[in-house]
C-alpha cells in the first residue's frame, strides 16, 4: 500500500475540487441564464474533456505548460521551476480535465430552479449578487455537493493526463492510480490489490454519497 | 382629475414586440383600487405585467407611477426592477421554499431598522391573517395560506403598485373572496393601484371596480365590469363575458321602426332577428348568444313573444356540474344550457327534433366578420 501516493491523490483532489467550485459557480450560472447565442460553443468546450482521450488532453497541456510556452516561461520566472512534471502542473491539468464534472451538475441545478424565484427576489429589491447568494445557491446545494464530490472522485481516478503531464515522481506527481500501474508493472500484485481496493472503496463511498444527497429537501409540494 | 389620485396613478403606454406576429401596444391608466386586466391566454397580459415590473424592457412608451418615471423610451430611461418599489405576486407565487414565512416577509425589507421590520411584519401578517403561520415553511401551508403569504410578502414593502398574475385561480370561490376582502381592506388603508390579471369572468364580476380587456396585444374595452361585459361590442369581450355561441351572418334587411334587423346565418337558410346596429344590409356580422339565453322545446311552440324559433336536431347532451350542455344543429351548431331538472322533464334523447327559442335582444352583434 503506497500511502504517500494516496495522500498525494487526496491532496490534489481536494485542491482541485475547491478551486474548480469557485471557477464553475459563475460559469455554470452564466450558462444557465445567458441568452448569448454562442452559448452552445462554450458548452461544447467545457464538455471536451469528457470525450478527448487523456493522452490528447495531456499532450496539449504539456505543450501549453512546457518551458517553451508563454505560460510555462512566466511560471518559471515566477517560481523558479517548470509547471510540467510538478504538483502545480498536475493541479492545472486536473482543473481542466475535471471541469465538466463541476459545471454540469451546477448548471443542471440552476436550470431546475423556478425562474420566478429569481424574479421575485429582484422585485423585492435584491441585486443579482444577493439573489444568487440568498436564493439560487441555497436552493442548488444538491448540485454544489454533487459537483464537489464528482470532481474530487474524478481527480482521484485520473491516470492518462497525470502520466503525460506529471510523470511519476514519488511525493510530487505520483498519484495512487500511477502507483497501481507501477505495482502491476513490477508484478507486485499483492500491493496492487491493496491499493486498487482502497481506491475502489473510496470511489464507491463518494458516489454513494452523491446519490444519497440527490433528494430535494426544499422542493415545495405542487399540490396542497 | 388632480388631487390625491394623480399622485398615486399608474400611467403607462407600452409597446413591446414579442415576436413577428405579436406586439403589445396599450395605453393604460389605473387609479388606486383594483383594476381587473382581463383577456384570453396569449392576449398579452403577462407581457404587460412584465413590462410594468421591469422584468421585460418595452420597445417604446412611458411608464410612471405618480411623478416617478420608471421607463421612458424617448429618453432611454429605465429604472431597474429592484428600484421600482412594486409588489408582484406571481402565478406560481414564488415563495422562497427554504425560508420560513417570516423570512420571506423579511426579504424585501432587510435594510429597515429591526423595530420597523418587526412592526411592519406584524401589521401585514395581521392584515392577511397569517400571524400564526410565520414560523412555517411554504410547503407546510395550504393553498390559500400560501396565497396570503405571497400577498403579505409583496405588500410588506409598502409598494406603490401591486401586480397580481392570476394569483387566486387555483382556489375555491369562498377562499378566493375571503382573501380579496382582506386585500380590499388593506387597499383601503394603503391607496395604491392594483392590477389583477385574470381570465375568469367570474372573478371579474366578483372583484373588480374597474376592468380593462386585452385582446391580441390591444386594449379593446374599458369601464366597469357590468358596462363592459353586459353589452360587449367586441368578440373577445363577449367570449370572456360568457357568450358561448358565435354565429357568422349577413344582414338581409333592417327595420329602424321596430329597432330590429334580420340576419341570415352564413351557409344556411336560417334567419335570426337581432337588435339593430349601425350596419348596412348586405354587411357580414358576427352574432353572440349566451347558451343560457336559449330556450329549448321538444314541440314547436306557439303564441310566443320571442321572434326567433329555429327547428333543429339534438346532437349531444352532457352534464357538466350543475349545468346540462346540449348541442343542437339548427343549420349552425348551437350550445344550449339547461338545468338537470329540465333535462329530466323534457326526456331528451340524442338525434331527436327540438326547437330553439331565442329573444331578439339575446342576439348581440359583436363585430363584423371578415
Amino acid at each position: 500500500m503506497d500511502w504517500q501516493a494516496l495522500g498525494l491523490s487526496v491532496r490534489l483532489a481536494a485542491i482541485v475540487a475547491a478551486v474548480l467550485l469557485a471557477l464553475a459557480l459563475p460559469l455554470a450560472y452564466w450558462l444557465s441564464v445567458t441568452r448569448f447565442r454562442g452559448r452552445f460553443l462554450i458548452e461544447a468546450v467545457v464538455s471536451l474533456p469528457l470525450v478527448l482521450p487523456p493522452t490528447v488532453l495531456g499532450f496539449y497541456l504539456l505543450v501549453l505548460l512546457g518551458a517553451r510556452s508563454p505560460i510555462g516561461r512566466w511560471w518559471i520566472a515566477w517560481t523558479g521551476h517548470g509547471l510540467a512534471f510538478s504538483f502545480e502542473g498536475l493541479v492545472v491539468a486536473s482543473l481542466i480535465y475535471s471541469l465538466p464534472f463541476a459545471v454540469q451538475p451546477l448548471a443542471a441545478a440552476f436550470a431546475q430552479l423556478d425562474p420566478s424565484l429569481r424574479a421575485a427576489s429582484a422585485v423585492l429589491g435584491a441585486s443579482p449578487l444577493r439573489t444568487f447568494a440568498r436564493i439560487t445557491l441555497p436552493l442548488s446545494l444538491e448540485g454544489v455537493l454533487a459537483a464537489l464530490v464528482l470532481t474530487f472522485a474524478h481527480t482521484i481516478g485520473e491516470f492518462g493526463v497525470v502520466l503525460m503531464v506529471g510523470g511519476n515522481l514519488p511525493g510530487v506527481t505520483r498519484t495512487v492510480s500511477i502507483a497501481v500501474y507501477d505495482q502491476v508493472q513490477a508484478l507486485q500484485y499483492d500491493q496492487a490489490q491493496a491499493t486498487a481496493l482502497a481506491l475502489l472503496v473510496l470511489s464507491f463511498g463518494l458516489l454513494a454519497a452523491v446519490y444519497a444527497i440527490r433528494r430535494r429537501p426544499w422542493a415545495a409540494s405542487t399540490i396542497a | 382629475m388632480g388631487g390625491i389620485d394623480d399622485r398615486l396613478m399608474l400611467a403607462a403606454s407600452i409597446r413591446s414586440r414579442l415576436h413577428a406576429g405579436f406586439t403589445l401596444d396599450v395605453e393604460l391608466r389605473a387609479a388606486p383600487g383594483i383594476t381587473m386586466v382581463f383577456g384570453p391566454s396569449g392576449s398579452g397580459k403577462s407581457t404587460l405585467l412584465n413590462c410594468l415590473a421591469g422584468l421585460r424592457r418595452p420597445d417604446g412608451g412611458r411608464i410612471a407611477v405618480g411623478d416617478r418615471v420608471w421607463f421612458d423610451g424617448a429618453r432611454g430611461a429605465n429604472v431597474p426592477v429592484r428600484q421600482r418599489n412594486l409588489g408582484f405576486v406571481f402565478q406560481e407565487l414564488a415563495l422562497f421554499p427554504h425560508m420560513s414565512v417570516e423570512q420571506n416577509l423579511q426579504y424585501g425589507i432587510g435594510r429597515l431598522p429591526l423595530a420597523e421590520r418587526r412592526s411592519r411584519i406584524a401589521a401585514t401578517a395581521e392584515s392577511f391573517r397569517i400571524a400564526h403561520l410565520l414560523q412555517r415553511r411554504p410547503r407546510e401551508l395550504s393553498g390559500g395560506e400560501r396565497q396570503r403569504a405571497a400577498l403579505a410578502r409583496a405588500l410588506v414593502t409598502n409598494p406603490t403598485l401591486l401586480l397580481l398574475d392570476e394569483p387566486l385561480s387555483a382556489l375555491d370561490h369562498v377562499t378566493q373572496s375571503r382573501i380579496i376582502d382582506d386585500l380590499r381592506a388593506w387597499n383601503g388603508a394603503h391607496a395604491i393601484p392594483i392590477l389583477y390579471v385574470t381570465h375568469s369572468h367570474r372573478e371579474v364580476f366578483a372583484l373588480g371596480e374597474h376592468l380593462v380587456v386585452l385582446d391580441q396585444g390591444r386594449l379593446v374595452a374599458e369601464g366597469s365590469p357590468h358596462t363592459v361585459l353586459h353589452a360587449p361590442e367586441h368578440e373577445a369581450v363577449a367570449q370572456l363575458a360568457g357568450f358561448e355561441n358565435f354565429l357568422d351572418a349577413r344582414v338581409i334587411s333592417r327595420d329602424p321602426g321596430s329597432g330590429t334587423m334580420r340576419c341570415r346565418l352564413l351557409g344556411t337558410e336560417v334567419d335570426l332577428e337581432a337588435p339593430i346596429t349601425r350596419v348596412e344590409a348586405g354587411d357580414a356580422v358576427r352574432i353572440a348568444v349566451r347558451a343560457g339565453d336559449i330556450l329549448l322545446g321538444t314541440e314547436q311552440p306557439r303564441g310566443l313573444s320571442a321572434r326567433n324559433v329555429l327547428p333543429g336536431t339534438l346532437t349531444s347532451v352532457q352534464r357538466e356540474g350543475a349545468t346540462v350542455v346540449a348541442m343542437v344543429d339548427a343549420g349552425s351548431r348551437f350550445e344550449v344550457h339547461l338545468t338537470p331538472a329540465a333535462l329530466t322533464s323534457l326526456q331528451l334523447t340524442v338525434s331527436q327534433a327540438v326547437w330553439l327559442i331565442i329573444k331578439t335582444h339575446s342576439c348581440r352583434i359583436v363585430g363584423r366578420s371578415s
